[in-house]
């Protein structure tokens, strides 16, 4: 399994006549166990499968349980309108050509109309009859100004790709799917400015950039699929935010339509801008209840041609942070990504994937080091002297660096392989959450010493839990709690909430440090916001949206 | 008993994980600014030379890496050391004048000679040239046995056994030192470079040498009269139906 990436790069340049299939058999979990949790943890992708098999197809959409069904407290809210034949006839002519509207309500559309109306994770499903799909800003304002006349609840979608469920209907909202505007409208190869559609997905977007030696400030797992308009949206966070900060920086004008179908046309191409309020960064992070985002301009800084990757062993929480504050002065920068794993989560990808360990001792922490530049020698020697200098001062027990682009990846997948592998035994309760780093990994250990205490974890079947473990992205002090399970159980989900989030409270964190609010977390935003916040936010809903017809009983 | 003393030839070449692309006048492939690690057969060749060691069933006394190629070629050069190489000998060749597989071997004779080595591992061919005739022709010109594609390697004594894949399985072969032996991809699993190595290898010794110092010179044999890059594949076409499959297929004249 290990030489796999390395058998078969060197295969696709090295004739070899050769079977090679005995090392590139994936792993397989050997248990999947369909997602029935009543908690707002964010759950592992493909699980559902009600009898524990392994199934090799995903199971027919119709096994996702109706989010209407998991939330009984929600009531589809009834000053909203069905859905009637004349509004169908109108959307028709409107948006003309036939593939731009997917009707399910004059006729059997179901199959067609199913992926608008589930998420990737299988954990939300909601029942529209109708997705409409406008090709331009100003369909998009008819559709919502036709929308509010008739009191038609709605909910934009891009690439279907959150974690919240913040992209499907809950009833039957119409669902705005924005794929069909997908063109790169400019670039600007001095400034590195780039103006694209909303429904252009992330990783085109890079390509493109990537030809003109730039690249895009974000990056994340499912960058073959989602769209910029949903990264803005949702306010994506993802890897290179240590290095190119978050979207509320990097954007710099939106294109929105409002719900009664105003156009705001923000689409400013400046840096500097001091001319009143800056509503476009309502709409960054606005998870499509106040407008529907149809393009951005977003600055994109030049790609780097050098990049190194490193690998530690720590022995304890307080020298991780002793190397990142060393990795900050030394490399500055060039750090491009200080990411920390816990010694339990590269066990756990070390027995799953059985890929060899990158290191020969074990150490209760690991954290892997990017750094990118524009020159290979400067980073070089810069790297060396930070290496020797925390392996002299032994902040650093023991470590290893790349030496080419396949031992890159290979330990890049310590760090990415662990959210697949946490799943291996069924499931997993995940939770993503802001902290002081000080106090990082101190709510691991302690939701550890809860489970054990109440003799929930262990090694055989008899226990629900398999371990806790942390790890993240210690350069933006975010943590991803995860608790390994055989299967969901109330015994856990009661331990872990509201304990996790009060501890988050005091400690004044965040309960969703990048994966937003959806519906998953609408409830309890009151432990990172406070009665005033809050109100002042609903203010805002209520204020562009009278009617609350944009993506309803979600976000606050 | 004699004591194993290995050399170890690498190259520098293009990352394998990097996409080549050809230059504009189709002499070359581009080389500027492409990521650049150690050919990946020879990455297998140094970490058997120092599994040998470990396993000592035949002491060995030293891991000499070995490397002509332009002045970056030291980077590939202190990684072997990194990995475990005693030292390393650097013969500065550069890009333009990148020498042919007969040259290496020739080469890499003279080295073997005043090195005293009785054991060569190289990877069994570079990955961007693809030629794959350095091994046996240094066995051919040292007249020494050779076990090429090797997947497993064991030494005891001045006895060795080789197992080697071929076509329908495994052949295993055994013969006697001084020997070449060429790598193919099972043989091992490479080690990543350890940070304490990294820092030790810094100070083991590279020597600098030229084609002069082994009384050789320049000798190309072949012109390189254009390089291409393949053809792009052109991509499927959907059809409505199967008559629109019956007549697409008649229209290309499968049918």
């Amino acid at each position: 399994m290990a030489t796999s990436s390395r058998v078969l790069a060197s295969l696709r340049r090295v004739s070899v006549p050769r079977q090679a299939s005995p090392l590139l058999q994936r792993f397989q979990p050997a248990i999947r166990v369909r997602w029935a949790g009543t908690t707002s943890a964010t759950s592992e992708p493909h699980q559902p499968n009600e009898n524990g098999t392994v199934s090799s197809s995903p199971a027919p959409a119709k096994a996702i349980k109706l989010t209407s069904e998991t939330y009984p407290e929600l009531q589809r809210n009834s000053k909203f309108a069905k859905l009637s034949q004349d509004h169908v006839k109108y959307f028709q002519e409107l948006l003309g050509s036939e593939s731009a509207v997917v009707d399910g309500l004059s006729k059997d559309a179901s199959e067609d109309i199913e992926p608008f109306n589930s998420d990737w994770m299988r954990k939300y499903r909601g029942q529209t009859k109708l997705v409409l799909k406008p090709q331009s800003t100003q369909e998009v304002s008819s559709i919502l100004e036709y929308c509010n006349k008739n009191r038609l609840a709605v909910v934009p979608q891009g690439g279907n790709t959150g974690l919240v469920g913040g992209s499907v209907p809950v009833f039957d909202e119409i669902v705005i799917n924005l794929q069909k505007m997908n063109k790169i409208r400019a670039f600007d190869e001095v400034s590195g400015i780039l103006v694209a559609d909303a429904g252009v997905i992330l990783e085109v977007a890079d390509n493109f950039l990537a030809e003109k030696n730039h690249i895009f400030p974000l990056d994340l797992g499912a960058k073959g699929s989602c769209q910029i308009g949903g990264n803005v949206s949702t306010n994506a966070g993802g890897l290179r935010l240590l290095r190119y900060g978050s979207l509320h920086g990097n954007v710099l004008g939106i294109e929105a339509v409002l719900p009664d179908g105003t156009i705001m046309n923000d689409l400013s191409t400046l840096r500097k801008n001091n001319t009143g309020y800056d509503l476009k960064q309502l709409f960054i992070g606005g998870e499509g209840t106040i407008g529907i985002i149809t393009a951005i301009s977003i600055i994109c800084p030049q790609r780097s041609e050098a990049i190194n990757v490193a690998y530690f062993g720590l022995e304890s929480y307080e020298q991780v942070q002793k190397a990142f504050s060393e990795a900050k002065t030394q490399l500055s920068e060039i750090l491009s990504a200080f990411e920390l794993m816990d010694g339990r989560s590269q066990k756990i990808v070390n027995t799953v994937t059985g890929k060899r360990f990158p290191l020969e001792g074990e150490y209760p922490f690991y954290c892997l080091i990017e750094t990118s530049g524009s020159n290979t020698d400067h980073d070089s020697e810069k790297l060396q002297n930070f290496l020797e200098s925390v392996m002299e001062s032994s902040i650093v027990s023991d470590g290893v660096l790349a030496q080419d682009q396949t031992q890159i990846q290979d330990l890049w997948a310590y760090r990415e392989g662990i959210s697949e592998c946490l799943g291996h035994w069924g499931g997993v309760y995940k939770y993503d959450l802001s902290l002081p780093i000080s106090d990082l990994y101190e709510l691991v250990n302690d939701v550890r010493d809860r489970l054990i205490e109440a003799g929930v974890v262990g090694d055989d079947d008899s226990f629900p839990a398999v371990d806790v473990v942390g790890y993240g992205h210690m350069g933006d002090a975010n943590l991803h709690l995860n608790v390994a399970v055989r299967r969901y159980d109330k015994k856990v989900e009661k331990l872990l909430e509201p304990f996790v989030y009060e501890w988050v409270q005091r400690k004044n964190g965040s309960i969703s440090a990048e994966h937003g609010l959806g519906i998953a977390k609408k409830a309890y935003i009151g432990y990172s916001r406070d009665e005033t916040m809050i109100r002042l936010m609903k203010q805002i809903k209520n204020l562009y949206d009278p009617n609350g017809i944009m993506n309803p009983y979600k976000y606050i | 008993m004699s004591k194993l003393r290995i050399l170890v030839p690498i190259k520098r070449v293009i990352d394998y994980a990097t996409k080549p692309h050809v230059n504009r006048t189709q002499t070359a492939v581009m080389t500027a600014n492409v990521k650049h690690s150690m050919n990946p057969f020879d990455e297998l060749s140094i970490e058997e030379a120092v599994r040998l060691r470990e396993r000592n069933t035949t002491p060995v006394e030293e891991i000499v890496a070995f490397s002509a190629g332009p002045p970056k070629a030291q980077d590939i050069l202190r990684t072997a050391m990194a990995i475990g190489a005693d030292r390393s000998i650097h013969v500065v060749v550069e890009e333009k004048d990148a020498l042919e597989p007969l040259g290496v071997a020739k080469l890499l004779q003279k080295v073997v000679d005043e090195q005293k080595s009785n054991l060569v591992i190289l990877g069994k061919q570079s990955i961007d040239d693809d030629a794959g005739q350095t091994g046996q022709m240094l066995a051919g010109l040292l007249n020494w046995a050779q076990a090429t594609q090797a997947s497993k390697v064991s030494i005891e004594g001045e006895s060795v056994t080789v197992t080697r894949e071929v076509d329908g399985g495994v052949e295993t072969l055994k013969t006697k030192l001084p020997m070449v032996i060429t790598t193919d991809l099972r043989l091992n699993e490479p080690r990543y470079a350890s940070l304490p190595n990294i820092m030790k290898a810094k100070k083991k010794k590279l020597e600098k040498k030229t084609l002069a110092d082994y009384g050789l010179a320049e000798n190309l044999k072949l012109k390189t009269i254009k390089v291409t890059e393949p053809p792009t594949r052109k991509g499927g076409v959907k059809v409505e139906d199967v008559d629109g499959m019956i007549s697409k297929l008649k229209e290309l004249g499968a049918l």
